[in-house]
């Protein structure tokens, strides 16, 4: 593997996570340097969502440490350097009264109040951020009235509303039409490419990344394989999860 | 109508009460928002035991009920996280043995009379200068800390988790609404009496969220409708001669029908 002379902005070292007595996590080990664009790979229950959840601090794992830009995860507080994306929102409630703008500004948390010139301030982000994911003409539409894709990049908008150096993107392309999942992966390429976002993808489906992914983890409570997405294609562990039926291909 | 307006009970009862119900209205988008609607019913029952012991003890009953609804709303929170059980479980647990404890107290306590009556029912036309200024001035703190949080709060009832991700102190809030949440129940005890507050937190909020296509929408036409129900239902207490704390009520559930009526509209 080459050496990568970038700086590590994720490092997981000896991580293990249970719920209850059923282990989810055993001694995952690997690190992700700035600018790549990762793929968590796994089954269902292999603990994808578990890693990004202990990664991001919402867990406390049983042993081992993160550290995130160079901190330790409890120590952590650069959050706005961070977009987070999480599962598909089945937890949203439909009928929140938000609009598509105030969702996307939720995540400007200044602390102060929206006045004045901050309020301008405030406003062109919002309205960047939805311009990027080309969410702007809905930005007075209520959350609930949206369709699910629409939302998605709606959430996805106020993950990258900060500006942030690194996206987590839980499978952010569930219940999205095939269409507008190929659009919505040339955008994470863009931010990937273009504003050098360190992107980490949790999905069961490689097919449909494998233009744009540099890095692939593979999980099954243990990392079963991480490395480039070449050496991915030619591994025993993709070959296994492929014939179980584990992953979807979109192989063409 | 205008002399109704130049009589200092009535002044003291609008002032308090718009502020108040203002403060209710705006909590409750959140409380309700957080699937925690009945938070408020659970609490002004528990407040009643408060009331009880302040009066078993021989200190200012509002005092010993503001102390009890904080300590129970604390408790039902971590009742809820530790003991895994469903927000309403906790509730129901506490309001209940609130309420038992209060009925012994008050007993015991010789005081189980017209005085603690008022309380269940609440007494807005009696509320004398000091308690105005009181609740005034905590109902405005309340509705001052809400939206000085109000981005956070918006995202934590959103969206939890992507909230921490964010570094929201989300534990930090939980215990911000928890607190907040027993003041103003005090505060809604007051104006309508601890059988009718979790009317003040739930149906002008209610109200707003059937027109509202945003979360400033949705603030503006709850405190709309808390203010038109307490004008309105002290006029009608005064004009019929009724208790304003019903009047008060009934008059935000009419405001409710209207708004229901106005989302039919636009729906169609």
């Amino acid at each position: 593997m080459p050496v990568n002379k970038e700086r590590e902005i994720i490092r997981v070292e000896g991580l293990s996570f249970q719920y209850g007595s059923i282990p989810v996590l055993e001694e995952v080990t690997f690190s992700v340097s700035q600018g790549d664009f990762v793929a968590i790979l796994g089954p269902n229950g292999s603990g994808k969502t578990t890693l990004v959840k202990l990664i991001l601090g919402l867990f406390r794992p049983a042993k081992g440490r993160v550290l995130l830009m160079e901190k330790p995860v409890e120590e952590f507080t650069a959050w706005s350097k961070i977009g987070y994306v999480p599962q598909k929102a089945t937890h949203i409630d439909p009928l929140y009264p938000a609009s598509a703008r105030e969702v996307v500004a939720m995540a400007l948390l200044s602390g102060r109040f929206a006045a004045g010139r901050w309020k301008k301030e405030e406003d062109r982000a919002v309205s960047l951020a939805l311009e990027r994911v080309g969410m702007i003409a809905f930005r007075n539409r209520p959350i609930g009235s949206l369709s699910g894709g629409q939302q998605q990049r709606v959430f996805i908008a106020r993950a990258i509303v900060n500006a942030p150096e690194l996206l987590f993107l839980d499978e952010p392309t569930a219940g999205v039409d095939a269409a507008t999942q190929g659009l919505f992966y040339e955008m994470l390429h863009e931010l990937n490419e273009e504003q050098r976002i360190t992107i980490i993808l949790v999905t069961h489906d490689i097919g449909i990344v494998n233009k744009h992914v540099t890095k692939v983890a593979c999980l099954n409570q243990r990392l079963v394989f991480h490395g480039s997405h070449a050496d991915f294609c030619q591994s025993e562990a993709f070959k296994t999860m492929l014939a179980s039926g584990h992953l979807v291909s979109h192989t063409h | 109508m205008d002399a109704f307006f130049s009589y200092g009970f009535f002044q003291r009862a609008l002032l308090a009460g718009l502020f108040v119900a203002i403060a209710c209205a705006i909590l409750g988008l959140f409380l309700i928002l957080r699937r925690d609607a009945m938070i408020g019913h659970g609490l002004a029952h528990v407040t009643f035991g408060g009331v009880a012991l302040g009066l078993f003890l021989n200190v200012l009953p509002l005092g010993a009920a503001l102390a009890v609804a904080i300590l129970a709303s604390l408790a039902i929170m971590k009742l809820k996280e530790k003991a895994g059980l469903h927000g309403d479980t906790a509730i129901g647990i506490f309001s209940s043995v609130g309420m038992a404890l209060g009925i012994v107290l008050a007993t015991l306590a010789g005081r189980f009379n017209a005085d603690l009556l008022s309380y269940l029912f609440g007494d807005i036309l009696a509320i004398d200068v000091l308690e105005v200024g009181l609740s005034t001035v905590l109902a405005a703190v309340v509705v001052v800390v809400i939206l000085a949080n109000y981005r956070k709060l918006m995202y934590l009832t959103f969206d939890r988790e992507a909230a921490k991700a964010s570094g929201v102190k989300t534990a930090h809030l939980d215990v911000l609404l928890a607190v907040l949440t027993s003041v103003t129940v005090v505060l809604g005890m007051k104006v309508v009496g601890i059988l009718l507050v979790a009317a003040l937190l739930v149906i002008p909020a209610g109200a707003g969220l059937l027109l509202a296509a945003s979360f400033k929408q949705a603030l503006l036409f709850s405190s709309l409708v808390a203010s038109l129900s307490v004008v309105l239902g002290l006029l009608a207490a005064f004009q019929l001669d009724l208790p304003a704390s019903a009047t008060v009520v009934l008059t935000s559930f009419l405001l409710f029908g209207v708004f229901f009526l106005l989302r039919r509209k636009k729906i169609s």
